[in-house]
């Protein structure tokens, strides 16, 4: 793929920087564009990309569940007493529901996860850029791009929606041990409680849009990577701003999406 | 005598810095062909250039009489098939073991049996004499080993035409004469044509057939490593007698 051309600035710090910011938003888009031309013809790759979901899943595994066990934990003990000064304990298990199906888990795996594996790509593909890895791979007529780069996109997108359906579970584990212990309840009623308060159209938005985040941490790590310079310095950029770029885009992403899904599945 | 590689008035700057100019050269089959030049004279560029790698600004490039510069990535892809490139790091894939490096262009090109691949990884190891570092990880090997399994997974194919930037580069001196003896076996042995681009004047002449010789980005001298070595020409004699100053050094270091 051609790398975005160069373009001189002032040594401003101020300037550069923000000339840098442009450069990299026209690369990022240049490459998404390069992402949908080539992901639909053959090789498709597909045992590159199971042995990726296998090894992200694995690697984040540990992490993302003693994260939401603690998400689940720590929200269920803060909503408490605010439920009770209303009066309304009972909807404690329905509340702390929704607000981890909607938003907490889905946000909270993708952030976490966009720490773990995206700087892992950028450093990864970087290096393999530094050290002219990738250019065997193009001279030995394999496409790299469709090696390295779609693969882990692809991997990145379907293992965030997976993971964050165990994180949800996870956090009802957490949050049913924090009611058992500030309010003593039993096990049935809380599971009837939650299930009474979330519906479907709660989970399905929250879980469509980790397709997009886990897009996002794929195509941010993998542009970064893929296009790093400047030798082990360069390597080390790209997986610090590849986390910084991702965990900032699933943000924005994220606020622009809760409007659109308030709107898609309304929920009054 | 075939042409396996045309370079015709070959340019390519990068911003304002020009680094080949015109350049034109042939290369004939089964001809080891050595580029000489100073750091920074754009060897590399003109390899990755052959390769597509990096494209030339002007000029064209023909390999087995195709004009690489006018192929589409299919094409260029096919024509890929047929050559290998022995990087300056060797470029070995480090999350693969030595096997899996060298089974890589074997899956993804040929149609071999498991047993057939096996065969051939274990034959072309036993030429670079490297049969126990099959199962090793790129980072369990020294800087010549993995010189050596470059070169294996580079020839494992049996390319018609062998690129090397830099071969010996960073090697002891026994270490790259027995780099730079293997790769004259191998040429001989699976009939390829090379283009060597490298500084070291004792690899050159045991390999070369023929040496050019670049300065300011374009092709200065051409001939056979005596004739450049025994030149007249300020230029190359002050080139050589470093070359040559520095080879002594090794040698009687050695």
């Amino acid at each position: 793929m051609k790398k975005p051309k160069t373009i001189k600035v002032n040594p401003n710090s101020y300037e550069k920087r923000l000339a840098e910011f442009f450069i990299m938003i026209a690369g990022l888009w240049q490459f998404q564009l390069q992402f949908l031309k080539q992901v639909f013809t053959p090789p498709y790759e597909i045992e590159q990309i199971r042995k990726h979901m296998d090894e992200l899943g694995i690697k984040t595994l540990p992490i993302v569940s003693v994260t939401g066990f603690i998400i689940g934990l720590v929200i269920t003990m803060q909503m408490h007493p605010v439920m009770v000064r209303f009066g309304a304990e009972a909807f404690l298990p329905g509340s702390v529901g929704i607000s981890i199906v909607r938003e907490l888990a889905p946000v909270i795996t993708a952030l976490i996860f966009a720490g773990r594996v995206s700087s892992g790509i950028g450093a990864e593909l970087g290096s393999m850029r530094v050290t002219e890895q990738i250019d065997a791979m193009e001279v030995s007529g394999v496409n790299p791009f469709k090696y390295l780069v779609i693969t882990r996109i692809f991997a990145c997108t379907f293992i965030l929606p997976i993971l964050t359906v165990y994180v949800i579970f996870i956090a009802f584990i957490g949050s049913y041990l924090a009611v058992v212990l500030v309010q003593n309840m039993n096990y049935q009623y809380y599971i009837d409680s939650v299930v009474a308060s979330v519906e479907f159209g709660d989970a399905i938005p929250g879980i469509l849009k980790t397709f997009v985040f886990g897009f996002i941490v794929g195509i941010v790590g993998t542009y970064k990577g893929y296009t790093a310079t400047n030798g082990t310095e360069g390597v080390g950029k790209a997986a610090t701003t590849a986390v910084v770029v991702s965990s900032l885009m699933i943000l924005i992403f994220d606020m622009v999406l809760v409007k659109v899904t308030l709107w898609l599945w309304p929920t009054v | 005598m075939k042409k396996v590689v045309e370079i015709n008035n070959v340019s390519k700057a990068f911003d304002s810095h020009v680094v080949l100019n015109d350049v034109s050269f042939n290369v004939e089959e089964g001809e080891n062909m050595v580029v000489f030049g100073q750091s920074g004279t754009g060897k590399s560029v003109l390899l990755k250039c052959i390769v597509r790698l990096l494209e030339p600004d002007s000029g064209e490039i023909f390999i087995d009489g195709k004009n690489v510069l006018s192929l589409n990535l299919k094409e260029l892809n096919d024509v890929r098939q047929n050559l290998g490139f022995l990087f300056q790091g060797a470029a070995l894939y480090d999350s693969m073991t030595v096997r899996e490096n060298l089974e890589f262009p074997l899956i993804r090109h040929f149609n071999f049996t498991p047993k057939e691949r096996e065969e051939k990884i274990k034959s072309v190891l036993e030429k670079v004499s490297l049969e126990e570092a099959i199962n090793k990880m790129p980072s369990e090997l020294s800087g010549g080993m993995k010189k050596r399994i470059g070169l294996a997974r580079s020839v494992i194919a049996e390319p018609k035409l062998m690129l090397y930037d830099e071969p010996t580069t960073g090697l002891d001196p026994i270490t790259s004469k027995e780099i730079s003896s293997l790769i004259l076996e191998l040429q001989k042995s699976l009939k390829m044509t090379s283009i060597i681009v490298t500084h070291d004047l004792l690899c050159a002449e045991i390999i070369a057939d023929r040496a050019i010789v670049l300065n300011n980005g374009i092709v200065q001298h051409e001939g056979s490593i005596e004739e450049l070595t025994s030149s007249s020409d300020p230029f190359l004699r002050n080139f050589f007698s470093h070359k040559i100053f520095e080879q002594q050094n090794r040698s009687s270091n050695v």
